[in-house]
């Protein structure tokens, strides 16, 4: 023991090394090496009882845990604070210019000697960037003023300036409206603007319809059929009533769109530049440095709360994720759907029926090579066997009307489903493998004595205690699904898809449709956006969220298996 | 070289000539054994003898070994086991097992119980439960456990797990009870509960039991046999056999020189 002390005094002053001591320290090295000699035995003794080895596993499980816990936190520091409604600052530089902004970051000059800060400056439409860098030796004064607005727009992003004017619709023009006139005014274009979201369903539905329609027609002229057939005639009016409906629907659609859009406002950014801005295209204004604490933290429960259920916008670096979350939770389920029978089924034959032997030998290896294959030659595997393969024939047998458009000819959500379920196929065989020979042998044999079967006593005892197992290789499977994005890429993810794999039309559950997914998402807008700096807090968020949802996945089947645990495992004897 | 001191007449279990064979090497070279009617017949021998070998070529256990094989036959009520014919669940439930290691299933007692009967495809409500009461009477268990039927079995202590297995055994109304060392792993405490338990048996089922543990074997059975290198030795009588064996082999063995 003395010697450990020895070492960690000798440690402790050796990386600090303060002028003087290193006699010192060097006189205490000399001490140790010198006790260790005098006394092997002490040193062996340490050895012997193991105590290094549980300080290098306890430093390498500490040293996973801090790398999963830093990954975490960078993530979410990064990402939660994006929503939270930051103040707006007003600079005035010394050149005599005037900056409105968010300051975002701040970083040491050149020589070390000063600052400079990065801000958020928003107006995309009249600077032609969202961000600036600006010394503090160029700013003259700072300040807060409580009636800067921020205003969220369909599109260029953020407006950051002043209100100078309203103009609505039919009527006058009001110079120098309060805050709450444009909430008011707001109001009024966003309930007008619903009505209008309602006949948008509505032609979306007639479109289908029609295009339904179409395509029967075309099947029947695949078919043959005469162009008299009174079936194809009456085909033929609906689809022309249908047209016409659409027609005089699209024409009411767009003289509401120019009414709604008549109202307006006028707003001055910084330098007093004056921007009319349609207050149809504004989603939300607020005034940041007016808000109290509470204020803030409704609002940014608001934008989470968008975040979960809207739409994206403003090539996706913008507004909600909903269609993404919903496409990963779906890619993940679909894909266990497949991947968790196939796996156990194999496993079983692997385990309970095949003979041992040079052919099971080899498709062991074979499964436990797949799992080493890398993901994107899944991908293109997916994409020559599913797509093109199988998805081709299907569109020639079943939809011939629709060619040359291909329906499950290309990439969807089943072809992605199936091609994960491959990829984690593995996975599920070989920890069901593990689970099913774990089982001890006296319960096989007490189920066989009893005059089961050997299928019985399958599903009766063996699957049922190998439960906890298979669902440990269910969850393995699942995490992996989740980051898998390469092998979307081909199979069927896009960056934005109009609509999502479950809708009210027939049969519901549109398998072949493209789809969003959060992995793909943060590939596309942090590498592909055209606005990479603008896009930044979205990627941080959308990875928040992918980590969370695997997370919740993750957690629902740890906590079936540990129920599973509990029931099919003994307890002391 | 058998020394067979007793005639049996009506036997439940014939064996003929019976040879086993693991890959190549032959585990048991030839018995010519009877076993008795509602009579306990004791199997014991130096461990590697055959005796448990033995036991599981009764109830055709030793298919699931890999690369075994039997030759000869052994008669159940006039129809050799081994034929082609043999239903062996059939066979399984004729002739009921309990093993060396308790291994009551990861389920309700109740459910353990009437494990054979469901797997017979029998659900009638009534029939189990009275099944489950009259087997679990018959195990000498019932008292113990009738308040938490439902409960898993993993619950129960080790001695009580093995007469949840031998009730689970004689639930399907067995023929014959086969066991292998069924006290090997219990307390002598539980052990005593479970010789008495044999005792009782005794009246309703034919068992074969397996043990290496000569007093237990002369205080359950009616009959021993004594197998030596997968011979049969000497087969007789109980008390005659551990009296005044007749061979020089069985004397060693049970006045401790080897084994």
């Amino acid at each position: 023991m003395f010697i450990l002390e020895l070492g960690i005094q000798v440690y402790a002053i050796a990386p600090e090394n303060p002028p003087g001591l290193e006699g010192r320290n060097f006189c205490l090295a000399i001490l140790l090496v010198w006790e260790i000699m005098k006394n092997p035995k002490e040193i062996n003794k340490y050895w012997r009882v193991g105590e290094p080895l549980v300080w290098v596993s306890g430093a390498a499980l500490s040293l996973t845990l801090l790398s999963a816990l830093t990954l975490l936190i960078v993530i979410m520091v990064n990402g939660l604070g994006v929503f939270w409604p930051a103040e707006l600052q007003q600079l005035e530089l010394k050149d005599g210019s005037r900056v409105i902004g968010i300051q975002t970051r701040t970083e040491k000059t050149a020589d070390g000697s000063a600052f400079r800060n990065q801000y958020k400056i928003a107006n995309r439409d009249l600077y032609g960037l969202d961000f600036r860098w600006i010394d503090e030796a160029q700013v003259q004064s700072v300040s807060t003023p409580a009636e800067l607005m921020v205003l969220e727009r369909i599109e260029y992003g953020d407006f950051f300036g002043r209100l100078q004017a309203l103009r609505p619709r039919d009527r006058d023009e009001i110079s120098a409206p309060t805050a709450e006139q444009l909430q008011v005014a707001l109001q009024q274009v966003r309930e007008e603007w619903q009505s209008l979201t309602e006949l948008d369903a509505k032609l979306q539905d007639l479109s289908y319809r029609s295009e339904q329609l179409r395509l029967q027609l075309q099947k029947l002229d695949y078919q043959q059929v005469d162009p008299a057939d009174s079936h194809r005639q009456a085909l033929v009016a609906q689809k022309q009533t249908l047209e016409d409906e659409f027609g005089h629907l699209i024409k009411l659609q767009g003289e509401r769109i120019k009414k709604v859009r008549q109202s307006t406002a006028i707003f001055v950014d910084a330098s007093g530049r004056e921007k009319e801005i349609v207050l149809a295209d504004v989603v939300q204004v607020y005034l940041p440095n007016q808000m109290s604490k509470s204020a803030k933290i409704l609002f940014y429960g608001d934008k989470i709360l968008e975040l979960l259920t809207g739409e994206p916008r403003e090539s996706n670096t913008e507004g909600g994720l909903f269609p993404a979350i919903f496409g990963t939770v779906m890619l993940i389920f679909v894909m266990s759907l497949f991947s968790f029978p196939m796996g156990v089924i194999a496993a079983v034959y692997l385990r309970e029926y095949a003979k041992e032997g040079l052919l099971v030998r080899i498709v062991r290896i074979a499964v436990n090579n797949l799992a080493g294959i890398p993901s994107i030659v899944y991908g293109i595997f997916g994409l020559g066997f599913f797509v093109y393969g199988i998805g081709h024939s299907i569109d020639v047998l079943f939809f011939p009307e629709r060619l040359p458009t291909p329906t499950f000819g290309t990439g969807g959500l089943l072809w992605a489903s199936l091609t994960l379920a491959l990829l984690t196929v593995p996975v599920v065989i070989v920890s069901t493998e593990e689970a099913l020979g774990a089982i001890p042998r006296e319960m096989r044999e007490g189920s066989y004595a009893l005059g089961a079967t050997k299928f019985q006593t399958l599903y009766r005892i063996l699957l049922p205690m190998a439960s906890p197992g298979i669902m440990t290789g269910l969850i393995l499977a699942m995490a992996r699904a989740a980051g898998e994005v390469a092998p979307l890429m081909i199979t069927g993810v896009v960056k934005l898809a109009p609509t999502l794999p479950i809708d009210g039309h027939f049969p519901f559950f549109h398998l072949d449709r493209k789809f969003m997914h959060l992995g793909f998402h943060i590939y596309d807008i942090g590498f592909q956006s055209p606005n990479v700096e603008a896009a930044k807090p979205m990627v941080f968020v959308t990875a928040l969220l992918l980590v969370l949802i695997v997370l919740v996945m993750s957690s629902v089947a740890i906590h079936l298996r540990n129920k599973m645990k509990k029931r099919y495992t003994f307890g002391t004897f | 070289m058998t020394t067979v001191t007793v005639k049996i007449d009506n036997p439940v279990i014939e064996v003929e000539n019976l040879r086993f064979y693991y890959g190549d090497s032959r585990a048991i070279h030839g018995v010519d054994l009877r076993f008795p009617e509602k009579q306990v017949t004791a199997l014991i021998g130096p461990s590697g003898c055959g005796k448990s070998t033995l036991l599981r070529c009764f109830n055709r256990m030793n298919d699931l070994v890999d690369g075994s094989r039997v030759e000869g036959k052994v008669l159940l009520g006039n129809e050799n086991i081994y034929d082609k014919n043999t239903d062996i669940i059939e066979l399984r439930r004729k002739v009921g097992m309990v093993f060396q290691k308790s291994n009551p299933f990861p389920k309700s007692i109740y459910e353990n119980v009437i494990y054979g009967l469901r797997i017979a495809g029998e659900n009638d409500k009534n029939l189990l439960d009275e099944r489950v009461e009259t087997s679990l009477k018959g195990a000498a268990l019932w008292d113990e456990v009738k308040d938490r039927l439902h409960d898993s079995a993993l619950g129960l202590s080790g001695g009580q797990m093995q007469r949840l297995c031998i009730a689970r055994a004689i639930a399907v109304n067995p023929k014959v009870i086969l066991m292998d060392e069924p006290c090997s792993a219990l307390d002598p405490k539980s052990t005593a509960r479970v010789e008495e338990l044999i005792g009782e048996l005794r009246e309703n089922f034919t068992i074969i039991i397996v043990t290496h543990n000569m007093q237990q074997a002369a205080r359950v059975s009616d009959y021993t046999a004594f197998l030596f290198e997968g011979n049969l030795i000497e087969f007789g009588l109980t008390e005659r056999l551990f009296v005044k064996p007749r061979n020089k082999q069985t004397e060693d063995y049970i006045t401790g020189r080897f084994g």
